[in-house]
This record gives structure tokens, C-alpha cells and sequence, in this order.
């Protein structure tokens, strides 16, 4: 279960009072009406799916009920930063590539087929 | 006497203090803290249980939790019975009941073992290849056949008469395990004035101290210095000493799991006490002190009963003072297994040789072995075994060929050596590291904020795994900000420094020979399973996995794996960190449901919610439907009454006269700010700067997609103030959708939602006398249809409490929409009933409501509209403003799938036999006698008898749908086809009058 700071209830909490909410920096443009459907296609249907660092939405459902953003890594699950709504895209990396080490399956299946 | 192999004076138990306990109908006596293992060894009883597959005799491997062989049914009375529990691990109280299992009629006598002759049909993945033909018996007669003669132990019929607890606990550093070093680490973190909670999955603290005689820390016995350190531990205030406790899943963010068993080894219980807590630990810092897990040997025939790990045999003399045969032998790879034989040989137990598949084994244990006069046959290997229900003997021969010998024994003590328990540290997700020089995996690289100190670290000698136990407590602790002064120092002697080890098969199991040489014993899985799966094109090691079942018992592998993936290797031609290991996962043992549900079960697994009038409903013979969590009166019977005529009954009424419908289970928001209006707008497709207070219309929300995503009334109360309701399940997705655009899209906007949904008790009064029954109850409202028309709201009194009164209707008639605050919710209803019931109105039921919307057309957002559906092809276009520059969907509503020809619209079916009520889902198509597969052009969404009409009613979803009105299309149906008319969707009173009274 994970650990998810609220940065407006300035404090970490369990992960069963948050709800997920889909990707961040998403901006709904303000002439929406007039978009074409490429840019509705991008806005709307596109996502990332990254290995690594993500930038997510989260709302403290059972807690203050506010919507904040989040870095994450998807390899850890680690949360490296959460913040408020509005606020910046922060400039984070993921941790670099960890040593080489015996991996499992997963990063064998290219060299067992 | 608690059993005739009891040593005198061996072991720690109390001689005086015996407990009773049946195993196959047959009384034992034991001594309290034997484990069901040590109490039946005791007793001379080896055999303990038939094996899975080949329902070969087995008996006890272990002395721990990795036991995969004496799996036994154990119970309290007839309700406590839980099958399927390691005799190594339960320890006996008065009046337990054992019983083996997977045996028939007898232990001693299986008929099922006609299986190991029949072996060569069972190879590993033999499901996949037999049986197969015909197709039809595999359900009929295979596979049930295979269940009942495969398999373990029989599941309970009986309900848990148990309860179970469940707590959460935060601390410093948490330490798992409570050998060597977990002891080393908690006292100095403890000591550093961390928080501490010290768990170890066994009744007393020591770990492998419990068997390792030879080890003394600071010139104290082993096992006495755990204890004590123990003690010591437990009476510090920042410190939580937890036995019986095993860490089984380790989870993101140091969250780790833990089952506490509470009574399982109390002979009278007290009640008030859980069987089982499960603790949810949140640790700033982990230290694993997880230990190591003896290997056995693989070689033929080497899961007789009697055939033991070195470190069990060690165990069940040191602690539980039996000895586990009066002649034993010993086979190992390794020098650990030279020190059960010394002590055995000490406590005057005959020791028929040790077997050393080394060249070269340890020199210090060989020279204790020649002091204690013991034969030692290096280089030399055990080829075979004998005995039926128990060893009686090892074939042995030197390695390379030569000739063979047979030495009588009654107990062989096999060791190949040690695996590091990196299973919860592998579940935190770290990565491990093959050590080349062992053969083992250790932690590599770590993924939380742990440590792993001791025999799971690979750090072998003892001064040396104390010191890091030490310094990782330390270090722990001081992370967590733990500032205390005390540096504590340990110093700790071992008898023998111990070389060795091997994994894989040993001589006379290689590749050339065709034996049974057990490496999963649970699942009885052999060596030459493994080199078959590989020959048949297996090569990652979690298809050979699969395939062979090797590690998927529910000991997980805790003895196999190892060899498992060595012999993979080795017919891989591949070394073994390319073969790579399959994944640990949790839980580490097996954990109770009970104590992952605790109080979860029965009445408490899901809350159910009940509106104000549940109870007068319920008191009116109301069934009742689960919508969600709520419970809704479904219909109310009549004496006599089916459903089908009560519904009946209820539809007639309303129409003709009245009825009340418990409609509290509607989503309610309240939306207020001096930019309500606008965030509607954005909201909701249509226009609500134009609603007047005191009005009402009906709303249509839709995604970003354009697609419906709920409806409902909203009525405007104030300039500043909306009444907002949504269907029954939208209620909360509505709310975080709304709360979603509010904070994130228009932040600009001043609005507060509120959820009201359990605030107000809502009475829908219904029918052409609907105005007549409410009427003399109603304070400070105008209900004259100039001044209260269709759509309006009000707020007023009714029997004397605050109300918001709608004029909405649901069903086509006169009605009225009663909102009161939640607590005078059944005083209110009651009061109106008593209006109601002498004017003929009846009460009315979920059902009923949807045969009435049905009659008039109106749909129900998830029924009638799938996520797929645009308010166009719900025919509710009209609801979509024409004249916004924005709302939710505007975009979406223009894609061009979205406005292309001949998408689905709802319309109405009639059948033509009107007698005849199609099946919803049913899915239609426009030619009946096309062949294979059809071409679908829709399906049925709604379907009822309508008594009103006469006959039978529908509407569907249909491609191009509102063109084929008049046109006949059909329902194929597994026994017939079902003709119908499309139509528009109202079916009763097409001109809307009877809304207005």
C-alpha cells in the first residue's frame, strides 16, 4: 500500500484515501468548441504509458477531497514529488537504471524465446 | 511417557507437562511445546501422509515452516477443522484431533498409490497432452476423477465459528525474524531509542539457535542468550516483542504484513481472544533477519519417511529431546550436517555413517567425526534407499562408479547445503545477486529502505553476521532519528566453521537415469520433470515452472526452487543467473482467510444502506432489490401475490389513482455560488442561466467524448443555489467529476458542491390524485397547477417540517417529488399514506417505476445507455443547447463517428404477439433466415409487461433505428424467433396530458 503525501493537507497518508485521477498537465484548451480533430484526438485519447517517470493526478477523496499532482516512478511505484493543482510541471528525472543484477523473467523473455 | 524415543535429560521441554492428542483415531501423549512433528517422532510415528500425486508414503522433512510433505488435517470440534497444516509448525494442545489425509481407506494401505506404478502415464504436464479425447469428459469425468485423487486436504464444510482481528502498527525499525542477528539488530536499534517491533514466526525466539548447540554468545548458550535478550527486549517501553508472528508479504513503502496466530496452541481458549490478528505494519525502516533454509539432496528415492534435513534431525533432539531413529545415517554435501551426527552420536544414538558426496570435506568437522569414532564415506554417494513405509536402508556407492554397499538405517539426515530466505526482500522488489562461488542468490540492489543482515545475507560466520546485525540496527534506528547513547557489543563462538554445498541432482539422479529423485516433494516433482519440460521446449524457468508445477504447492518452493533452476541449468547448457529465478510473491506461508478478512465476513463484508423508510417498508412486506449498497423496495405483495401481479396491482393503482415510491436513493448535490448557473452550464449540455427559481428541468450530462454520463432534475431554488439530483449509482462519480472540472478546469468559477444524498428523505406521490392526498398536509406552498405547474419546486412545510417540494413526475401522472430532512423521512411518509391508503393509492416498488418510465418513454442512464450512447442516439437532442460556446462534450459531440449515419438509437419494439415479453440483451436482426454469423443490428434494453397497455413493451437500441419505424424486425431467441415492430418509445397517453392533473 502506498504512502502519498497530500500538499494540502501537508501530510502522508494511506493510499486507501486517494483516488487516482488519470494523467497531469493536461490543459483543456478554452476554445475547445473549435479544436480540430487531431488536437481533440491528442487531448482526449493519447496517453503515455512510460516506463519510468509519470506525472499523474490524485484526489484526496476521503481526506480534504482536493485534486493535487504527482511524480511518480512507474518501475518503483516511489512518489518523488507530489503538488498542488496549478502548480508547474516540475523538471525530475527518474533515478537512473539500477545495476546490473539477475533479473526475472520479464527481463529475460528476449533472450529465453 | 510422552513417547518411547524421548531422550532423558535432552531437549527443553517440561517431561511433567504432558497434553493428549488423537492422530487418525489413535491417542498420543506429548509434552507441552512439541509441535505435532516432534510429538509423533517422539512416538516412533514417521508416516505421515500420502503425496500428492504418486500417493507415495511421506513423512516429516523439516522442523520449520518449509515443510512440504506433513501437510495434516487439524481440529478443535467439528467447526474448528482446518486442513492442510505443517506438522512442523502446530503445536500440540490437549485434545487436538489429527487426522493424515489423501489417503484411502488407509495411511498405511493407499489404494490410490497404484498411481506410482502408474507413473509413466503421469509425467509432468501430462493434463496438457492426455485426457484430451473425447472433449466432452474432461468435465464429466477427467477432471474429477483427477481432483479426488490428486490433492491435498478437504476444505471445511462448516462455518468459521472464529472471529478475527486486525490492527495497524507504525514503528521505527522493524526486524523480521529473531535468530542471531534480528536479536543483534532490534537491541541496538532498542537500544539507540528507536520504536522496535521484533517479529518470528516461531513460539519462542532463537531461530536456528533452536537445534545449533555449538553456538554460544557472549559465553552464554545460544538458545538461553535469545532468550534472555528476548526478555530484555520485551521490557523495554519503545520495544514489541511478536511470536507466532509471520511477516508473510512485504509491500510498497515498507508496509508489511504480518499474521499473529493468537490461540491455535491453547488448549482452552479464552473467547474474547481472535484466533488470528493480522497486524499492518508501516515501518520507516526494515531489518530482514529472515535466516536460511536448510537444502535436502536429490537423489533416487529420497522421500521415504525417516529421510530428514540434518538441521530437522538436530532440532527434534536439541529442543524436543527425540531422537529420530536409533540408527542414523547422514548424506551431505555440506559440513552443517556433520554436527547433527556428533550430536546424535552424543546423545548416545548410533550413527551408521556419514555419506560425503565432497572429495574434501571441512577438515575440522572430519577430525571431530573420526574423534567420535563415526564412519565417514567421502567422495561417495546415496544411490538408493529401501523401505515401504519407512527407510530401512541406504544403497551406497563411491561417486564415478564402484561398488555398492547397503547400510541398514532407520532415519537418513540429508543436507545439501544452505538457501538464504531472500523472499521478503525479493517481494519489497529488490534485486538479487547470484553469489557463483555458493551457488545462491543474495540481495542485491534494494528498492526500499531495508536491510537484510545474517544467514539471508549470505553473511556466513557468526561474529561477523553479529557485528552487521549491530551496525544495521544502528544505522537503521539513527536513520529514523533515533538518538539514544546505549552501543551495544556481542560476542558470539560457533563449534564449527561450516564449508559446502551443492544444488542440483546428486550422483545417480543425473541425466542418464530415469529414477525418481523428489526435488518438489508437495507436488511430486522430479528431477527428471524438470530435463523433460526442458527437452519438450520449456526454457524459461517460469514455463518449466508451469509445466512441471515445480514450486507452485503452497510451500512455494522453499526446498526445490533452488535445485529446480540447477538442474534447468545445467540441460540448458545455460549458467543459472541466465536461467534467472521466478518471482517470490506473497504471502511467504500460508495465511488464513480469516485473518485477512477478519471482520470482514457476513453482514459486515459489505455495508448496506438504507433509506428513512426501510423500516415501514419492510413492515409492509416490501422484497427488496440491491441497487449499489442500498436496499429498495422491489414490489410489496399482497397475501397471494406473485411479483408479477403485485406489479401489476401497483401499475393500475398509480394510474387510476395513486402511489408512493421511496425515492431517497437519488443522487442529491447541492450546487451554490454566484457562479452556480454558469458551472451547470459547463456541466450539463443544456442552458440554466434561463431557469427561473422556483423551476425545474430535466439535465443531461455527458463526458468530454460526448457520450451520456448521467441525468437527472435540477431545480433552481435561488439565483445562487441548485438542486441537483442524479441517477441512484451516479451519485458519487457525478460529484467527483463535478469536484474534477471545479478545482482543475474552473478554478476561476465561485461554486461549492455539497453531497446531499442522505440528507433528504424523498416521497414521490404519484397519480391523478397525487395533488389531493398531499394537499391538507402542505404549509406556505400554492399547489395550484397556475401557481405550482409541472417542473416547479418550493420550499415550504409539510406536517410541519421544512420541505422542497417538486412537481415532477417519473411516470406520466400528476406527481409530486416530497423532500424532507432525512430523520422526518418515515414520520413524513407515514403521514401521507394515511392521506393516500383511504383513497385507494397503494405503496409502490422499484419495479413498478420501471414499467411506468417505460410506458412513457422516459430512459435510464446504464440501462437504457451503455458509455456508448450520445443524447442524440437516446433520442434526448433536445436536451443539447445549441447556443453555448462550452460545456463538457461540445467537442466530443462533433466527432465525426459521432454524426456519421446509422449509429444505434433508441426505439420501441413491439412484438407482434403482444403476449410475448422479450428477454433484455436480446439482440436483434433485420432477417431472421441469414445464415451464420448474423449481422446485429442492436439490442433490447428495456422489457416489460405493461398492464397498462395491454401487452408487452420494449425499447432497444437499434442501428439507424428511428428510420425503421413500421419495419418488422426479429429476435432470435435459442428456441424461436420473436417478430417486432419498431416504434417511437412512448406507449401510453402519446400526448402528455395526464402530467398536468
Amino acid at each position: 500500500m502506498l504512502l502519498i503525501y497530500c500538499p494540502y493537507c501537508e501530510e502522508e497518508r494511506s493510499e486507501l484515501e486517494f483516488r487516482g485521477a488519470g494523467d497531469a498537465h493536461i490543459a483543456r484548451s478554452t476554445n475547445i468548441a473549435a479544436i480540430s480533430d487531431e488536437e481533440f484526438e491528442a487531448y482526449f485519447f493519447l496517453r503515455e504509458n512510460p516506463k519510468g517517470m509519470i506525472f499523474e493526478r490524485w484526489r484526496h477523496i476521503h481526506g480534504c477531497g482536493r485534486f493535487f499532482n504527482a511524480a511518480r516512478d512507474t518501475v518503483s511505484d516511489r512518489f518523488v514529488k507530489t503538488y498542488k493543482a496549478g502548480e508547474p510541471k516540475p523538471d525530475l528525472h527518474p533515478a537512473p537504471a539500477t545495476a546490473a543484477t539477475v533479473e526475472t523473467y520479464e527481463a529475460l523473455e528476449g533472450d529465453a524465446q | 511417557m510422552s513417547g518411547a524415543n524421548r531422550i532423558a535429560g535432552k531437549g527443553r521441554l517440561t517431561p511433567a507437562r504432558t497434553a493428549r492428542f488423537t492422530f487418525d483415531g489413535k491417542s498420543y501423549t506429548a509434552l507441552q511445546g512439541d509441535t505435532v512433528a516432534s510429538a509423533l517422532l517422539a512416538n516412533g510415528v514417521h508416516l505421515l501422509g500420502r503425496s500428492f500425486k504418486y500417493h507415495r508414503p511421506r513423512g516429516i522433512l523439516s522442523a520449520g515452516p518449509e515443510e512440504p510433505n506433513a501437510l495434516l488435517d487439524v481440529s478443535r470440534d467439528s467447526a474448528r477443522r482446518q486442513p492442510n497444516v505443517r506438522a512442523t509448525v502446530q503445536e500440540v494442545f490437549d485434545g487436538m484431533k489429527v487426522e493424515s489425509q489423501n489417503r484411502w481407506p488407509s495411511l498405511a494401505f493407499d489404494v490410490g498409490a497404484v498411481n506410482d506404478l502408474m507413473s509413466p502415464f503421469f509425467a509432468a504436464g501430462f493434463y496438457y497432452k492426455t485426457f484430451m479425447w473425447p472433449k466432452k469428459a474432461w468435465h464429466g469425468i477427467y477432471e474429477p476423477f483427477i481432483r479426488r485423487a490428486a490433492g491435498l486436504g478437504v476444505a471445511p464444510t462448516e462455518a468459521d465459528p472464529d472471529h478475527y482481528a486486525s490492527r495497524y502498527a507504525h514503528c521505527d525499525v522493524l526486524v523480521v525474524g529473531a535468530g542471531v542477528a534480528g536479536l543483534a539488530a532490534a537491541l541496538a536499534a532498542a537500544e539507540a531509542g528507536a520504536r522496535v517491533i521484533l517479529v518470528d514466526e516461531q513460539p519462542e525466539v532463537g531461530g536456528a539457535l533452536h537445534f545449533d548447540s555449538g553456538l554460544t554468545v557472549n559465553g552464554q548458550p545460544g538458545y538461553d542468550w535469545a532468550q534472555a535478550t528476548a526478555a530484555r527486549l520485551a521490557a523495554m517501553p519503545n520495544v514489541q516483542v511478536l511470536t507466532r508472528t509471520t511477516a508473510f508479504g512485504y509491500y510498497n513503502h515498507n508496509f508489511v504484513a504480518l499474521a499473529e496466530r493468537v490461540t491455535d496452541h491453547i488448549a482452552q481458549p479464552d473467547k474474547k481472544l481472535p484466533r488470528e490478528r493480522l497486524w499492518q505494519v508501516r515501518a520507516k525502516r526494515v531489518v530482514l533477519a529472515t535466516g536460511a533454509i536448510e537444502r535436502h539432496m536429490v537423489f533416487p528415492k529420497n522421500d521415504r519417511p525417516g529421510i530428514m534435513l540434518a538441521s530437522a534431525g538436530r532440532t527434534f533432539l536439541n529442543h524436543f529431546g527425540v531422537a529420530v531413529g536409533a540408527k542414523v545415517g547422514v548424506y551431505t554435501a555440506h559440513d552443517s550436517a556433520y554436527e547433527a551426527a556428533f550430536d546424535l552420536k552424543r546423545a548416545g544414538v548410533a550413527v551408521a555413517a556419514i555419506v560425503d558426496s565432497r572429495q574434501n570435506p571441512g577438515a575440522e568437522v572430519l577430525a571431530e567425526a573420526r574423534r567420535l569414532g563415526i564412519e565417514v564415506l567421502s567422495g561417495h554417494s546415496v544411490i538408493n534407499t529401501a523401505g515401504r513405509l519407512r527407510i530401512s536402508s541406504m544403497t551406497v556407492a563411491r561417486n564415478g562408479g564402484g561398488a555398492a554397499q547397503k547400510i541398514v538405517v532407520d532415519a537418513l539426515l540429508v543436507s545439501a547445503g544452505w538457501t538464504p530466505s531472500v523472499h521478503l526482500f525479493s517481494q519489497s522488489r529488490g534485486k538479487l545477486s547470484f553469489e557463483g562461488e555458493k551457488q545462491r542468490f543474495l540481495p542485491g540492489t534494494y528498492a526500499q529502505d531495508s536491510l537484510s543482515v545474517g544467514a539471508c545475507n549470505g553473511t556466513d560466520q557468526l561474529q561477523a553476521a553479529i557485528e552487521e546485525a549491530l551496525a544495521a540496527g544502528e544505522l537503521m534506528a539513527r536513520a529514523t532519528g533515533a538518538a539514544g547513547g546505549n552501543a551495544v557489543s556481542l560476542s558470539g563462538e560457533a563449534a564449527f566453521e561450516w564449508t559446502g554445498g551443492m544444488i542440483g541432482a546428486s550422483e545417480g539422479a543425473g541425466p542418464d537415469t530415469t529414477v525418481k529423485a523428489f526435488i518438489d516433494f508437495q507436488h511430486d516433482v522430479c528431477a527428471k520433470d524438470i530435463r523433460l519440460a526442458v527437452r519438450e521446449g520449456m526454457h524459461s524457468i517460469e514455463h518449466i515452472k508451469r509445466f512441471t508445477t515445480n514450486g507452485m504447492a503452497s510451500d512455494q518452493g522453499k526446498l526445490s526452487n533452488m535445485h529446480g533452476l540447477a538442474i534447468a541449468a545445467e540441460a540448458l547448457d545455460r549458467p543459472i543467473p541466465q536461467v534467472g529465478l521466478t518471482t517470490f510473491r506473497q504471502p511467504y506461508t500460508p495465511v488464513t482467510f480469516g485473518t485477512i478478512i477478519s471482520h470482514s465476513r457476513g453482514s459486515l463484508f459489505d455495508p448496506a444502506r438504507k433509506t428513512p423508510m426501510h423500516g415501514w417498508e419492510e413492515a409492509h412486506g416490501a422484497e427488496f432489490e440491491d441497487v449499489g449498497n442500498w436496499k429498495r423496495a422491489w414490489f410489496y405483495p399482497k397475501a397471494g401475490e406473485n411479483m408479477h401481479e403485485a406489479v401489476n396491482r401497483e401499475c393500475r393503482t398509480v394510474r387510476t389513482t395513486a402511489g408512493l415510491f421511496d425515492a431517497s436513493t437519488l443522487g442529491k448535490i447541492e450546487v451554490v455560488g454566484p457562479d452556480a448557473a454558469t458551472f451547470l452550464n459547463l456541466l450539463y449540455t443544456n442552458a440554466w442561466d434561463t431557469l427561473k427559481p422556483g423551476r425545474c428541468r430535466y439535465g443531461i450530462m455527458t463526458r468530454e467524448d460526448g457520450y451520456v454520463y448521467d441525468d437527472g432534475v435540477v431545480g433552481r431554488l435561488a439565483e445562487d443555489r441548485f438542486h441537483v439530483t442524479t441517477t441512484t449509482g451516479g451519485a458519487p462519480r457525478v460529484l467527483h467529476h463535478m469536484e474534477d472540472y471545479l478545482q482543475t478546469e474552473f478554478p476561476h468559477l465561485k461554486v461549492w458542491l455539497t453531497s446531499t444524498t442522505e440528507q433528504w428523505a424523498v416521497i414521490a406521490v404519484q397519480g391523478p390524485k397525487a395533488r389531493e392526498i398531499i394537499a391538507p398536509l402542505v404549509e406556505g406552498i400554492d399547489l395550484s397547477p397556475d401557481a405550482f405547474p409541472h417542473m416547479s419546486v418550493a420550499e415550504g412545510k409539510i406536517c410541519g417540517v421544512p420541505t422542497r417540494l417538486f412537481r415532477v413526475s417519473f411516470t406520466g401522472e400528476l406527481g409530486f417529488e416530497v423532500n424532507v430532512p432525512a430523520d422526518y423521512g418515515q414520520a413524513v411518509w407515514e403521514a401521507i399514506w394515511a392521506q393516500a391508503e383511504p383513497l385507494g393509492s397503494c405503496a409502490y416498488g422499484t419495479e413498478t417505476m420501471h414499467v411506468l418510465r417505460a410506458e412513457k418513454g422516459y430512459i435510464i442512464v446504464g440501462q437504457d445507455t451503455d458509455g456508448t450512447v450520445t443524447p442524440d442516439d437516446a433520442g434526448v437532442a433536445w436536451a443539447v443547447s445549441k447556443k453555448k460556446a462550452d460545456f463538457v462534450g461540445i467537442r466530443g459531440l462533433k466527432r465525426p463517428d459521432l454524426m456519421r449515419e446509422g449509429r444505434k438509437q433508441l426505439v420501441g419494439l413491439l412484438t407482434k404477439d403482444p403476449s410475448v415479453v422479450l428477454e433484455e440483451g436480446a439482440q436483434i436482426v433485420a432477417d431472421p433466415n441469414q445464415p451464420k454469423p448474423m449481422t446485429m443490428l442492436g439490442h433490447v434494453t428495456s422489457s416489460y409487461w405493461s398492464e397498462n397497455c395491454g401487452r408487452s413493451i420494449a425499447f432497444a437500441l437499434v442501428a439507424g433505428g428511428r428510420a425503421r419505424v413500421g419495419q418488422t424486425l426479429y429476435i432470435p431467441m435459442p428456441d424461436r424467433t420473436i417478430a417486432a415492430e419498431v416504434t417511437d418509445t412512448v406507449f401510453f397517453d402519446k400526448e402528455g396530458a395526464r402530467i398536468n392533473g
